[in-house]
């Protein structure tokens, strides 16, 4: 029997995808252009778990040609449903991910995920992590795209140090809580406060 | 006015959502020429068909579109672009650097600094710094993979010792943090250092060689050079015969075939600027409104 899919998946895309998907990719690129700096996103309504800010990430960014791994906290029948019928994206396993979706728990350990190759560093992994909350206070941030310092409440250190590590390997980070969201690119140098 | 048989800023969406991520990985990679599948533009290779690309991939309807060439707004690559985008896109557009938020580039930086609120795209011809040096796409890429520039610094040497001075006027190679060394594009040496620690997004769209690259804002980029022959941003040694600029990047106009010749700012809105402030140069008149 064919699995039927819920009519919520058909729903909570963008009404304008150009202009909509236009605006949300600019507020992306502020984000990872800026790490430390928290945008606010709009016009995507995807099924809970999904936030708004990863639901916009996932229209702006993934199609057919980008696979996305789902981590347990965000592995639901309505997600897998929602970002299929919206992207077309396949959903694969975090090793072969272009985009990772799921809390930070939920995506542990993130040594699974790609980081590009020496030749390609592009070839690497974005995580989209869901926060209960984001705010500029945290974890102390510099290099490029910040004038002095920045800051931002990450869910450690660790991990983020060991991957600033690899530069120019690494992936790359887009936190989202609600209808906002940060960046995170391997190129930030993170320290605790 | 905006055609409704385009989709908005002319690019298919999933052509966009192809180069956003390059944009993005770019950005993550400062320096770092990412692959893009490159589409084939209604313009000819070497008008821009990389930048316009990366402008459609940003441009939202809110912008308002500045499309320098030379540093001139008015010259037929500028005036074409801007035309498409308005056509295609419906946005603003403007002359003034100050009130533009996107501002697309053929070979210059604007005089006038730019702002956080500004994205500046480049147009760029071959996007990598060591193609004249060596040919073959393998081995650049293995030379940045292993931060192997030693061939870089032997040809900066050998322009010192056939010159007495490193002879690289435009295209000058920098150095983006610490670690990829890139094309600046074809911008003359005397526009290197607004790069670095510039507080607008620097994009970066070669169309034929299907190359994206990117510059965060604050980053750090350095013109390479020698302890004992440091890096210098020269221009021409005059003020501009129009609006007296002596700190603006120079054109030299053939004004006659008996020798005669004028130099004039290359930025074009920069000049008008200051002539509408009252500067005024060697040869220039007193400015008035052009009749509308």
């Amino acid at each position: 029997m064919t699995p039927v899919v819920q009519a919520d998946a058909l729903s909570g895309g963008f009404a304008d995808p150009p202009v909509q998907a236009a605006r949300a990719f600019r507020a992306i690129l502020s984000a990872m252009a800026r790490p430390g700096t928290i945008c606010d996103v709009a016009g995507a309504a995807p099924p809970a778990p999904l936030s708004v800010g990863a639901g916009v990430a996932i229209l702006v960014l993934a199609d057919g040609t980008t696979p996305v791994h789902l981590a347990p906290s965000h592995d639901t029948a309505a997600v897998r449903d929602w970002i299929t019928f919206h992207t077309g994206a396949p959903l694969v396993g975090a090793g072969q991910a272009v985009f990772a979706l799921g809390t930070w728990p939920a995506l542990a350990p993130v040594d699974r995920f790609a980081i590009g190759t020496a030749e390609y560093p592009d070839r690497s992994a974005t995580l989209i992590v869901e926060m209960p909350a984001l705010s500029a206070q945290g974890a102390r941030l510099t290099g490029p795209g910040i004038r002095e310092t920045a800051q931002l409440s990450l869910p450690e250190v660790a991990a983020f140090a060991a991957n600033r590590a690899l530069f120019p390997l690494g992936f790359d980070v887009i936190l989202t809580a609600g209808d906002r969201l940060a960046g995170l690119p391997r190129s930030t140098v993170v320290e605790a406060a | 006015m905006t055609s409704e048989v385009y989709n908005f800023a002319y690019l298919d969406e999933l052509t966009k959502r192809m180069i956003r991520r390059a944009i993005l990985k770019g950005v993550a990679v400062p320096g770092y020429q990412v692959p893009f599948a490159s589409r084939e533009m209604p313009m000819p290779y070497g008008w821009g068909t990389g930048g316009v690309q990366v402008t459609a991939a940003c441009l939202m309807p809110e912008d308002v579109l500045k499309v320098i060439d030379q540093g001139a707004d008015d010259t037929t690559n500028a005036v074409s672009i801007r035309k498409f985008f308005v056509r295609t896109a419906g946005v603003a557009t403007t002359e003034a650097t100050d009130q533009a938020s996107v501002i697309q580039t053929r070979h210059r930086i604007p005089e006038t600094p730019l702002t956080e609120d500004q994205i500046l795209v480049f147009q760029v011809p071959i996007p990598e710094p060591l193609r004249f040096l060596e040919p073959r796409e393998t081995e650049t890429r293995r030379m940045h993979a292993l931060e192997d520039y030693g061939l870089m610094h032997v040809k900066l040497y050998e322009d010192i010792a056939r010159h007495g001075e490193i002879a690289t006027s435009y295209a000058y190679p920098v150095r983006v943090e610490g670690r990829y060394v890139m094309d600046p594009s074809p911008i003359p040496r005397f526009d290197n250092p607004k790069m670095s620690d510039c507080p607008a997004i620097q994009l970066f769209g070669a169309g034929r060689e299907q190359r994206i690259y990117a510059l965060p804002p604050w980053t750090q980029v350095v013109s390479l050079d020698f302890e004992d022959h440091p890096f210098t941003a020269s221009k021409a040694d005059h003020a501009c015969d129009l609006c007296a600029a002596e700190d603006s990047y120079l054109d030299e106009v053939i004004t006659d075939d008996r020798g005669g010749r004028m130099f004039v700012c290359s930025d074009t809105d920069y000049c008008r600027s200051r002539r509408e402030a009252g500067h005024l140069g060697r040869l220039g008149a007193p400015y008035e409104e052009a009749a509308p």
